[in-house]
């Protein structure tokens, strides 16, 4: 078996995230992000100039001492130089649903809610968005509700916003101007047939569409090591499923 | 009276209607006193969560103690949705005003100033801002062309958090979960159960005064060792994880739902 073989999908997804996000001062992480706690993690040991990174939900990777609003205060000034989003759905605009399916006052589908992503969508510059559904459903023309737009009129202040949608199956930038993704690399195992036939929005391609590079070797045991240990503590059932530490064993 | 008191009598306060406002899990979250107001039947709570909530708001919801909630999300992250929160939002069950974190943080700070509204960032463009007339856009009147959001102060009646410490006369230690601060001052009033009480004045000492929330806010204080429990308490315990998970199980019938409150919360489990 080779070595490619064996790489789990989500740790292509973790390498794509890494080279996002490579050179960020200050990478922030929200709460259910483990694929992007990962992949600050590694960045983490790896840059020499080591980033900040400050996770909501861990007190080890917290370096937040004003309370809850001090990450949106912070990125209000332009302090945080990455974040991550996922949604229900995501729209070919760039545009955010974490909250409802169908009508909003008579929804088909309920979701947990907004976060801060009406806010933070416009303050942080580089959002990555990640969605580990790659299909019509989740990828559509048109989101039902907009928590978070993907692009501004040229008078609303707007410092950031999405530049990139990772899935199982490929990897996409966001050009702002156009207010479009473009297909940038597709995944090991998948094609390019594949993401048309699963993307419910259209997007611009090259003509020739490369594979996404995974970890490599010197980054992998790495990330099977130390990082996954580290994940462990915040994200129990990820680290569990992926790196086979059971529930548990990290500790109260 | 003494603030110290015991949890029923520390609960006194929040009644049928209060504006009840919560902190998020990492902040302390008075667990134990949602399961005694649970078991008093309190109704129609107007719930504001700082910013957002997992199984306090759920099981208030599930009970029925919430007409309106005010908040950025109901869930438990990796682990899942709150199934009695979107049962209750789809069946029309319980008035949601859905917001985003910042926008609450902004109009809790406001009532902290005595100030009638904060101004936020962002939001233009989002649904959010169309499901809440209550929010308003105006140009920014020192700037040129520049919309940018105003919104009401968020003034609640009581705050209920879960701390680590008090004193006997109800100053409150919270280290640096400063989100209590924000509730403790917005509020007209605050109840708090803590882990434990300290002998002495946390005010007399500097280092521990810094991150203690003054008696004069505290309307009340109750001991309630593992108080937060199943929900994590900042470094002192971590969350139930396999507990939430069997409640998430539980929770996504009605039935089993009754079932998990007839246990955990009017614990009349069959010997």
């Amino acid at each position: 078996m080779s070595a490619a073989e064996t790489i789990k999908p989500e740790e292509v997804l973790i390498e794509v995230v890494r080279r996002l996000i490579a050179g960020a001062r200050h990478i922030a992480v929200g709460a259910n992000s483990p694929i992007p706690a990962a992949a600050a993690f590694l960045a983490q040991r790896l840059d020499p100039e080591s980033p900040n990174v400050s996770l909501q939900q861990s007190p080890e990777h917290n370096l937040w001492t004003d309370g809850g609003r001090e990450l949106f205060d912070s990125a209000g000034q332009g302090r945080i130089d990455v974040f991550f989003f996922s949604g229900a759905q995501i729209d070919g605009a760039g545009n955010i649903n974490l909250n409802v399916i169908g009508d909003y006052a008579h929804p088909k589908a309920r979701f947990p809610g907004a976060y801060g992503s009406a806010y933070l969508y416009f303050m942080v510059p580089r959002i990555i968005l990640f969605r580990l559904e790659h299909s019509r459903r989740t990828l559509v023309e048109k989101v039902d509700f907009i928590s978070a737009p993907g692009t501004s009129p040229p008078n609303i202040f707007r410092r950031g916003g999405p530049i990139a949608l990772v899935t199982p199956l490929c990897h996409f930038s966001f050009d702002k101007a156009r207010a479009r993704f473009r297909l940038e690399s597709v995944h090991p195992g998948h094609s390019v047939e594949e993401v048309l036939d699963q993307t419910g929005f259209a997007f611009d391609r090259p003509e020739h569409v490369p594979a996404t590079p995974p970890p490599p070797a010197e980054v992998l045991p790495l990330l099977r090591g130390p990082v996954a240990t580290e994940l462990a503590a915040i994200y129990p059932k990820f680290a569990e499923r992926i790196f086979g530490i059971p529930v548990g064993a990290a500790g109260a | 009276m003494g603030k110290i008191r015991d949890l029923d009598g520390a609960l006194a306060v929040i009644g049928d209607g209060t504006k009840l406002a919560i902190p998020f899990d990492y902040a302390g979250v008075a667990m134990e006193a949602t399961r005694a107001l649970i078991r008093r039947g309190v109704k129609r709570l107007h719930l504001v969560t700082l910013p957002a909530s997992s199984l306090q708001a759920e099981l208030l919801i599930g009970a029925g103690a919430v007409e309106t909630i005010e908040t950025s999300a109901v869930g438990f992250g990796e682990l899942g949705s709150a199934p009695r929160f979107t049962a209750a939002v789809l069946g029309g069950k319980v008035r949601l005003k859905d917001a985003t974190c910042p926008a609450i943080h902004s109009a809790l700070r406001a009532a902290e100033m005595g100030n009638p509204f904060g101004a936020l960032r962002g939001i233009i463009g989002s649904d959010i801002l169309r499901q809440r007339p209550d929010w308003r856009v105006i140009d920014n009147p020192f700037g040129e062309n520049d919309p940018i959001v105003l919104l009401p102060a968020i003034r609640p009646d009581v705050a209920l958090f879960h701390a680590p410490l008090a004193d006997r006369k109800g100053n409150i230690w919270v280290g640096r979960r400063r989100d209590l601060f924000t509730l403790a001052h917005a509020s007209a009033r605050c109840v708090a159960t803590v882990e434990a009480l300290h002998d002495g004045d946390l005010l007399a000492d500097e280092v521990m005064a810094a991150a203690t929330i003054p008696a004069f806010y505290i309307e009340a204080v109750a001991l309630a060792p593992r108080g937060a429990w199943p929900l994590k308490m900042g470094d002192l315990y971590a969350e139930d994880t396999q507990h939430l998970l069997d409640y998430i199980a539980l929770a996504q019938t009605e039935e089993g739902f009754r079932r998990y409150l007839d246990d955990h919360v009017f614990r009349r489990r069959a010997a």
